[in-house]
């Protein structure tokens, strides 16, 4: 994670791509949102999606392992150029979570990362706050899920 | 990137065991149980402003709690004791992506699969207010904050909710917004 201070609004990044097989839907759908659309081809056939589709809160969590896996990236090429590394923080929450076309089984979804927003923080000295828009598009370039999160990020020099 | 996929029996008989038959080899879910109800209980009608749904408490296990973070949300403060005590949230607390599931999950077992839901657009808000440690238990609250009517699907009408989970000692953890589509009665009926 690069310190709250060099982070700059605008930037951008794809932070990984995953496919969503009939399996992992499933599994997924069983454990946390066992609704028919999400767990069985025939009755997910005869509801308004058409066909089987993951939980939104499956393409959601797929970003947050994305996430994590492309922030140690970061964090590796820093160390690898002598760069001192700062913490990221906890999310206080997020916001404007659209869930825009559903996500079908094979479906590749490319997840991206831009900063929209920083502003440090009013009651923790040493952290700074960020706001980002992430977003995931399908094979066919479609967006299928958008929303802004909020992260503490650790200031230089803080420690 | 490999996620695993575990929804085992054991999974079940820790995290729901309300949901497993009685001696029964495999388990049954709770939509195994819903699929015989013809007309759900619930349609867009019967969630008028005001109208609370409670669930719980339920448990949430360290065992899920960390496996969910191992494959989802990866973060120290969300994996190992040792590791999270130096964190922002002074000890292992769960992933806030784990606890949108769970609510979810409380969410189908409160009403959702006895009721006429065809999903949701997405989420207006949510906001993690306090950590939540592994075995804690969670209650649920529910509440219509208002309803309309679709103006281009007569079949079906939005809900607004607010979600909201409590501790075990009754402290506010997370709260969410969000709209939910449901299928009307009267059109179902015509």
């Amino acid at each position: 994670m690069k310190f709250w201070e060099d982070i700059v609004v605008g930037e951008r990044a794809e932070v990984g791509r995953y496919t969503f097989s009939a399996d992992a839907i499933k599994g997924f759908a069983r454990r946390f949102d066992p609704q028919p659309f999400h767990l069985d081809e025939a009755a997910a056939a005869r509801s308004h999606f058409g066909a089987l589709c993951a939980s939104g809160w499956h393409t959601a969590s797929v970003w947050m392992r994305l996430m994590v896996e492309h922030q140690r990236r970061e964090d590796d090429a820093h160390r690898a150029r002598g760069e001192p590394v700062a913490t990221l923080g906890p999310s206080p929450g997020f916001r404007e979570l659209k869930w825009l076309k559903p996500v079908y089984v094979g479906d590749t979804i490319i997840y991206t990362t831009e900063v929209i927003e920083k502003r440090a923080s009013n009651s923790r000295p040493g952290w700074g706050l960020m706001s980002i828009r992430n977003s995931g598009v399908n094979q066919k370039g479609e967006a299928v899920i958008s929303f802004i999160s909020v992260a503490f990020v650790e200031r230089r020099g803080a420690a | 990137m490999a996620i695993s996929v575990s929804h085992s029996r054991r999974t079940y008989a820790r995290s729901a065991p309300h949901l497993l038959t009685r001696g029964a080899d495999r388990f049954l879910t709770a939509w195994d149980l819903t699929r015989k109800r013809a007309v759900p209980q619930f349609q867009w009608e019967d969630f008028t402003p005001g109208r609370v749904f409670a669930h719980g408490p339920r448990r949430v296990p360290r065992g899920e709690m960390v496996a969910f973070a191992a494959e989802f949300d990866p973060q120290p403060m969300h994996l190992d004791e040792a590791a999270a005590e130096h964190t922002m949230l002074g000890g292992l607390a769960a992933s806030g992506w784990y606890l949108c599931c769970i609510l979810m999950r409380m969410c189908t077992d409160a009403f959702v699969l006895d009721s006429s839901s065809m999903g949701a657009p997405g989420v207006d808000e949510v906001r993690w207010l306090l950590p939540v440690r592994p075995d804690d238990e969670l209650s649920l609250r529910a509440t219509v904050l208002d309803t309309r009517a679709s103006k281009s699907r007569p079949d079906m009408g939005f809900v607004r909710f607010e979600f909201e989970l409590f501790n075990a000692q009754g402290q506010r953890v997370m709260t969410l917004t969000t709209t939910l589509m449901m299928g009307r009665r009267e059109r179902a009926a015509s």
